[in-house]
């Protein structure tokens, strides 16, 4: 055993770190640097979802029923996989309608209705104090255990002040005020709460893990032996099978994974984690597949954790559901027992926060507020300041919540395992099912349709689940149950109308969900509604299609500014309020406050800000006492819904419009930016020609104004100026031949013989041609070439203008003597390639991409050699009307290859063409 | 309502999940044998829960190859 001092010291301990996780996280909100901007914080905050019950109850059930513990999983699994779709969608509309709570949402979508949302909250409060209470009786039951393992069970009839529980409960019910209920938010959202919340599902999952890994590695010898060992046992070996020995109930199978998968959303805990506290849509993105994730880790040792249980502790009657405590302990592991226990008290301290400050702010905003409002003293046009007093109703809420908690566990404690406990309170907040889910994607649902199917849900749920939880434990006769009321066994609870074969939760389910949505959808059907209620259902389900600005505002009425500040100011504070209005009116254009127009959007702007502080059907009762509305019919909805959607589509023209501008603008910009480089190009062009004009012109002047003015001349030597001349000219017509070349080329009035080109023939007479050339500067001239290459359809005299300037351009370059040259030909299924390598001094990189422009010869300055310079632009040309590409593969001083690849352009080779 | 691939998979997901955790697909695990020791049927479970969890993070952080 542990000694108590220490287990208390523990858990204020525990505590204590809890507070300042929760402290920082609200330090760092208030400077702007939210720790919970996290997909995995956020994702980790709805692992709230695992409890005490799942802590402590997984493994009980586990020791009785095998696998029965994992639909409690499974739903909230497959519940994720629609996540994305669905809880998307809540958390948009929660956002934009500044929703505060399940209730909240609820009424918002069935036109604000007061009635629902007390309801809804009613239901709320009823459904989870069991499920409070069942926190408490975990804690208080490890505790127990812990300080005295002799007594297997607690005793929860001694005097309040010597039982920790109640202490446990106070405890809790401060964490929960200082951090949710210590100022008046108007997007009631806690970031220190989510950070503590995200920590204990982190201290859970590591304490459940760590007693987990001891069990199985500590106590056995792996996964393996102890299967083994609880196969051997024939009442363990059932455990691990489907059937167990009786006929599997497939419907309370189905039953469990539909529950759960409602509560994982509908539990007013997980409403607030995951739509109220989101800070982002898109983390839920990886959180539905995060928190999945977390609840299979945390279940994988349920099932060796409950074997090993019953196989250590024999036939020793122990309480399963304490396992996670009592095998440590029995082991003399006593740091490990405590640390579990800590991992339980955070799994149950976790859910109680969060729920307490749930539903408290549904008490005080749905049941509490509505009822202060018609009182006299708080009637809307009284001038008191109210927002201290909205703080201590949500105080005294919590407070309330958890002293109901206690109470339930004082009472019925005893009677019921945790897991039966759990699952009643699903059921009852499955009964928000319909009209909720309803709601989001059907517009025809009404107030009246939800008032009466949640109303007749809940009934059901009291007289088929709660009642005979009740008379179970001993409260009531057990009467009822065998005989019905009145000795009518029709009406007995767990087998109305005769109804058999189904467990208690199945059947309450059944019948439960069965009335309320014939009664939401029949009563919904009924009659059409009213023009307010169909604007907010339209608001809700289209909330996708709506953007800030577009979005239509269904009211009509009269209003004033200053009774619409006075207002705020009572219910936000007076320095709120007034800093509200300067940025609606710094927004809105206006000058100052005063100059504000009491339109409906000002009138919507403060209804909105009020349903953050008060929720939405009290915001509602407020902004209609303080202006004068007219009611709207159904055809005034249907005209301002036309006039939003007309609004937007002018809008979205507009957009379109300046869009297409925009994209016009770019293209002539880009236009012009090509234009300009042209013209810069054909500058150089201009400047490079005249320049190459002018060098043979200069030299034949210059020898020609020679021998005009020296006529002693010999004649050798006019000969020889001559010669000079003759060249100079054959340079110039040859330069001014392919300037005009290239213009043609470019300008696209080149004229293109098209043959079937037998390159094999082709690059034959280009050497040829070459071959005098080349044996003047001493070179060998190697042709590579395959025995059959198909025929390739272009120009052919194009293609020899290529390859003898190659060859031309290869002569220029190759040292003299001991040049060599070789010209390769290859095909393949692509093209043919056409390669000329020579081994002159190569060309540096920097200068590969230059060569291909006009008038950039290789080699220096010095040693440049004869040409124009607009061979190569002109062998590109060719080369890409073609459709292929001209590159040059060169180190320096290592030679260079020009290679040109040509594509079949779309005709198959024809093998056997050449011969 | 549902438009949109992603939205799509994830129900074409979720209906294969439900077929697969419930009568009668379940029902065909149900074998007196083992998987590395952990008898299969538990072992089916954890194993179909952990592939339909690796399909949805797929598509989760995925949502581009659409």
């Amino acid at each position: 055993m542990v000694s108590p001092a220490a287990v208390i010291a523990a858990s204020f301990a525990y505590l204590l770190l809890l507070f300042a996780v929760a402290y920082i996280g609200d330090w760092r909100a208030r400077q702007g640097r939210s720790v919970i901007d996290s997909a995995w914080i956020y994702a980790l905050s709805m692992a709230v979802y695992c409890t005490a019950w799942t802590y402590f109850g997984s493994v009980g059930r586990a020791a009785s029923g095998g696998v029965w513990f994992l639909p409690i999983y499974l739903g909230p699994t497959l519940a994720m996989v629609l996540g994305w779709v669905v809880i998307r969608k809540m958390i948009r509309i929660a956002r934009v309608y500044r929703i505060t709570s399940i209730a909240d949402f609820i009424a918002s979508r069935y036109g604000k209705s007061p009635l629902l949302s007390g309801l809804v909250t009613l239901i709320a409060v009823v459904g989870i104090v069991p499920y409070i209470a069942l926190q408490l009786k975990a804690v208080s039951a490890g505790y127990t255990l812990l300080t005295a393992p002799g007594s297997a069970g607690l005793s929860p009839g001694r005097h309040w002040d010597s039982d920790g529980a109640f202490y446990v409960a106070l405890i809790l019910a401060g964490f929960s005020i200082v951090f949710g209920a210590r100022q008046l938010d108007t997007t009631e959202r806690h970031e220190g709460m989510v950070a503590a919340i995200a920590f204990e599902s982190l201290v859970k999952l590591v304490a459940f893990l760590a007693v987990g890994v001891f069990v199985v590695y500590g106590l056995f010898d792996g996964l393996a032996d102890l299967f083994a060992r609880a196969r051997a046992v024939p009442a363990l070996a059932s455990l691990l099978r489907l059937e167990q020995g009786a006929d599997f109930s497939w419907s309370q199978w189905f039953a469990q994974i539909l529950l759960s998968m409602l509560s994982v959303v509908f539990l007013p805990r997980q409403f607030q984690v995951m739509v109220v506290e989101n800070v982002r849509e898109s983390h839920l993105r990886r959180a539905v597949w995060v928190f999945p994730l977390y609840m299979l880790v945390i279940n994988l040792f349920v099932l060796p954790i409950a074997l090993g249980g019953l196989l250590y502790f024999g036939s020793t009657p122990m309480n399963a559901e304490n396992f996670v405590l009592s095998l440590p302990l029995a082991a003399g592991q006593n740091a490990l027992a405590l640390f579990a226990f800590v991992g339980g008290l955070s799994a149950a301290t976790g859910m109680v926060i969060v729920e307490t400050i749930a539903v408290s702010t549904m008490v005080s905003n749905e049941l509490v507020m509505p009822l202060l409002l018609r009182t006299r003293q708080f009637r809307p046009g009284a001038g008191h300041d109210l927002t201290r007093v909205l703080l201590g109703v949500r105080r005294a809420a919590i407070l309330g919540l958890m002293l109901l908690g206690y109470s339930y566990f004082h009472l019925a404690g005893e009677a019921y395992a945790l897991v039966s406990i759990g699952l009643v309170s699903f059921a009852a907040v499955a009964q928000f099912a319909p009209a909720l889910l309803g709601g989001l994607y059907w517009k025809g649902g009404s107030p009246t349709g939800a008032l009466a199917g949640l109303l007749a849900g809940f009934s059901m749920w009291v007289y088929t689940l709660m009642l005979p939880s009740i008379a179970k434990s001993g409260w009531l006769g057990t009467d009822l149950l065998e005989h019905g009321p009145w000795g009518l066994t029709l009406l007995r609870p767990e087998q109305l109308l005769g109804l058999r074969g189904l467990d208690g939760l199945t059947h309450s389910l059944f019948w439960s969900m069965l009335v309320n949505i014939v009664a939401y959808v029949g009563i919904s059907l009924w009659r059409a509604p009213s023009g307010h209620v169909a604007s907010q259902a339209l608001l809700f389900v289209d909330v996708y299609d709506r953007s800030a600005v577009s979005s239509p505002i269904f009211w009509r009425g009269e209003a004033k500014v200053p009774d619409l500040l006075r207002l705020c100011e009572r219910f936000l504070g007076a320095g709120k309020a007034r800093s509200l209005f300067e940025t609606y009116a710094a927004r809105a254009g206006a000058a100052q406050v005063d100059a504000i127009r009491a339109d409906a959007r000002l009138v919507h702007f403060v209804e909105t800000q009020l349903a953050g502080a008060v929720g939405s059907a009290s915001a509602r009762l407020l902004v209609a006492s303080a202006v004068e509305e007219e009611a709207l019919t159904a055809e005034d909805v249907l005209r301002m819904l036309d006039e939003a959607s007309q609004l937007r589509a002018h809008s979205r023209e507009l957009e379109e419009k300046s869009e297409s501008l925009e994209r016009a603008t770019a293209e002539l910009r880009q236009a012009n930016e090509q234009l300009k480089s042209l013209d810069r190009l054909k500058d150089d062009f201009m400047s490079s020609v005249t320049h190459e004009l002018r060098t043979p012109l200069t030299s034949i002047r210059a020898l020609a104004e020679l021998m005009r003015d020296d006529a002693q001349m010999p004649l050798a030597q006019r000969r020889q100026f001559i010669d000079i001349i003759v060249t100079e000219t054959e340079r110039l017509t040859r330069l001014v031949n392919q300037v005009l070349d290239m213009a043609k080329i470019e300008s696209g009035h080149a004229q293109w013989h098209a043959s079937d080109v037998d390159l094999r023939a082709l690059v034959g007479q280009a050497v040829s041609t070459t071959a005098e050339l080349f044996h003047e500067r001493q070179t060998r001239v190697d042709v590579v070439m395959p025995e059959q290459v198909p025929s390739l359809r272009c120009d052919p005299d194009r293609l020899m203008q290529v390859l003898l300037n190659l060859l031309s351009n290869a002569a220029k370059f190759v040292p003299v003597p001991g040049g060599r040259v070789t010209v390769q030909l290859d095909s393949d299924s692509a093209g043919v390639t056409i390669s000329v390598r020579d081994n002159g001094p190569g060309v540096p990189r920097e200068q590969q991409a230059l060569i291909f422009e006009r008038f950039r010869q290789g080699g220096d300055g010095a040693n440049r050699p004869q040409g124009t310079g607009l061979g190569l632009p002109i062998s590109r040309q060719i080369v890409e009307h073609f459709g292929g590409r001209i590159w040059i593969e060169s180190k320096a001083g290592q030679g260079s290859s020009f290679v040109f690849q040509l594509p079949w352009h779309g005709l198959k080779p024809r093998p056997g063409a050449t011969q | 309502m549902f438009e949109g691939l992603g939205t799509q998979r994830l129900l074409a997901l979720f209906f294969a999940g439900w077929l697969l955790f419930s009568f009668p697909l379940l029902g065909l695990w149900d074998r007196d044998a083992t998987l590395l020791g952990v008898p299969l049927f538990p072992a089916a479970l954890f194993i179909l829960w952990a592939l339909l969890i690796a399909m949805l993070a797929w598509w989760m952080e995925h949502p581009d190859q659409k």
